[in-house]
């Protein structure tokens, strides 16, 4: 809805509870599954997902990929999580102020 | 379609039958020719077939598919091969024990159909008493922690209460809801005059929708499919055809989209028959509107084309008689006057008359929010006034 949010490098993401990251093993490829919906990954896609704990920042994200490939990957890594944000299916601490995310799932028993 | 495009998704209505008699059913209007119901085995292999060619998505749908004594073991076997799997259900039937015992099996998500926030016009719509049992299939859908949406299809006897809906899904603890105005093949179309909405009605709903979505952000997501006869350009349905989806019906036929059985200009080819991939690759109904040589003008030369695909193939056939007409919907169709006239039909049937008790709804692209026939399990709070099948019983099977 708002195109112009950024996350800022502090933001905490988290995987929206009822998303999860699957590898398809026909079309060789991580997905994005979600109610009524599934988003192909790349093996980049997939690796910032699986950052995204609810612990760590967004610039903490950033810092671990950045050293896996030797660049500075900031302002690439939160271009994406922003795409993700603005379709809801990463959520920050902001959003849901009643339940920081800090567990996987508040359902959890 | 690219030569190698895979499908996403497989809606799998297991039965016909139904507890509701809702007016805008998206079973097909002749049950009577439906065959017996796949059997558990067939599921399983149809499933499994599915994913080997790509599905990614499961829709366990019907007619109520909780009327499938099976409904776990196949949800058990979608699980073990990886598909994310989503229930629509009316939530009649949906008892504690077994919904944990779906749980367990790996069902991902439920989708449970309210037909408005108040009771007793829900229940004039449905047919039947039942919304204390959604009520308390939705309570144990959120205790459990499923993915859970709300659907409420819209029409001319709810949609002024689209707010109190929206506010009912959220009282309810929904994590979606997925309002879908009418859309008239089948059930609906017969019953197209009582349920068409006024353009005031559109016009009313329309703010109130926006600010939910803004108030409800972040807690529950708000999906509002607009109704198409009041569009300029159709739908891009299905994503195009054989592009993406595929439905299985009870007996065991193939259909490019669940309301595909009425072109009566295409056969469509059985799992008892054929492997799963030929139907998608090679059948003659999925092949019949892939792509775009099948076009006529207008949509053969209208850049739209890859934006709408022309639109949607059944309402084509549904009102003009040829499938490979431009959607009607789409202001440049020369058939275009026929979505004016029901237009104009509609407005005349919501003015000269008191609405008719519980007027009726429609059913998203895509998911299968209608419901059916036969199976009685509480007298109906009052006759429906609409068209409606009488008490054809599909084969029960498995």
């Amino acid at each position: 809805m708002t195109a112009d949010r950024r996350l800022a490098p502090t933001a905490r993401p988290a995987l929206w509870r009822l998303a999860r990251v699957d590898f398809d093993t026909v079309r060789q490829r991580p997905v994005l599954q979600y109610p009524e919906g599934a988003m192909l990954l790349n093996d980049t896609g997939a690796e910032i997902l699986a950052l995204c704990d609810g612990q760590r920042t967004v610039a903490e994200i950033a810092a671990v990929l950045g050293a896996r490939y030797g660049a500075d990957v900031l302002a690439d890594v939160t271009s994406y999580l922003d795409a993700l944000a603005e379709r809801e299916l990463i959520r920050t601490a902001a959003d849901a102020p009643a339940t920081p995310p800090l567990e996987a799932s508040h359902h959890a028993p | 379609m690219r030569p190698d495009a895979r499908p996403t998704t497989l809606l799998a209505e297991l039965t016909y039958r139904c507890p509701l008699h809702c007016p805008y059913c998206s079973n097909p209007l002749d049950l009577a020719r439906a065959n017996a119901e796949l059997s558990t085995d067939d599921w399983l292999r149809v499933i499994t077939e599915a994913r080997a060619l790509g599905v990614l998505q499961l829709g366990l749908s019907g007619g109520e598919p909780l009327l499938r004594k099976d409904l776990e073991t196949i949800v058990e076997g979608a699980h073990k091969v990886g598909l994310y799997q989503t229930l629509v259900t009316s939530g009649l039937g949906l008892t504690r024990a077994r919904a944990e015992r779906l749980r367990a099996a790996g069902l991902d998500h439920v989708q449970i159909s309210f037909q408005d926030s108040e009771t007793d016009n829900a229940e004039r719509i449905a047919g039947i008493r039942s919304v204390e049992h959604k009520r308390t299939a939705a309570a144990i859908v959120r205790d459990l922690g499923f993915a859970f949406t709300i659907n409420a299809v819209l029409h001319r006897g709810n949609l002024d209460h689209v707010g109190e809906i929206i506010d009912m899904a959220a009282a309810m603890g929904a994590d979606r809801i997925e309002l879908a105005n009418t859309q008239y093949y089948g059930w609906a179309f017969l019953n197209r005059d009582a349920l068409m909405p006024t353009r005031a009605q559109l016009e009313a709903a329309e703010p109130i929708v926006e600010a939910a979505v803004a108030r409800y952000k972040g807690t529950m997501q708000v999906l509002y499919v607009l109704p198409d006869y009041y569009q300029m350009y159709p739908k891009p349905c299905m994503g195009g055809w054989g592009s993406v989806y595929m439905v299985v019906a009870p007996d065991g036929r193939v259909l490019p989209c669940q309301a595909a059985w009425q072109i009566e200009t295409l056969s469509f080819d059985s799992v008892r028959d054929h492997p799963l991939e030929w139907i998608w690759r090679e059948s003659p109904a999925f092949t019949a509107f892939r792509g775009e040589s099948w076009m006529q003008e207008p949509c053969r030369s209208c850049e739209r084309r890859t934006v709408d695909f022309g639109g949607c193939r059944c309402q084509a056939f549904q009102l003009t008689g040829d499938a490979t007409q431009t959607d009607p919907v789409c202001v440049l169709s020369p058939h275009h006057g026929l979505i004016e006239a029901a237009l104009a039909s509609g407005a005349a049937a919501a003015s000269g008359a008191p609405r008719p008790a519980g007027a009726a709804v429609g059913t998203a692209v895509g998911t299968a929010v209608g419901t059916a026939v036969g199976v009685t399990v509480d007298a109906p709070a009052e006759p429906p006034a609409y068209q409606y099948r009488g008490p054809v019983r599909a084969a029960a099977g498995a």
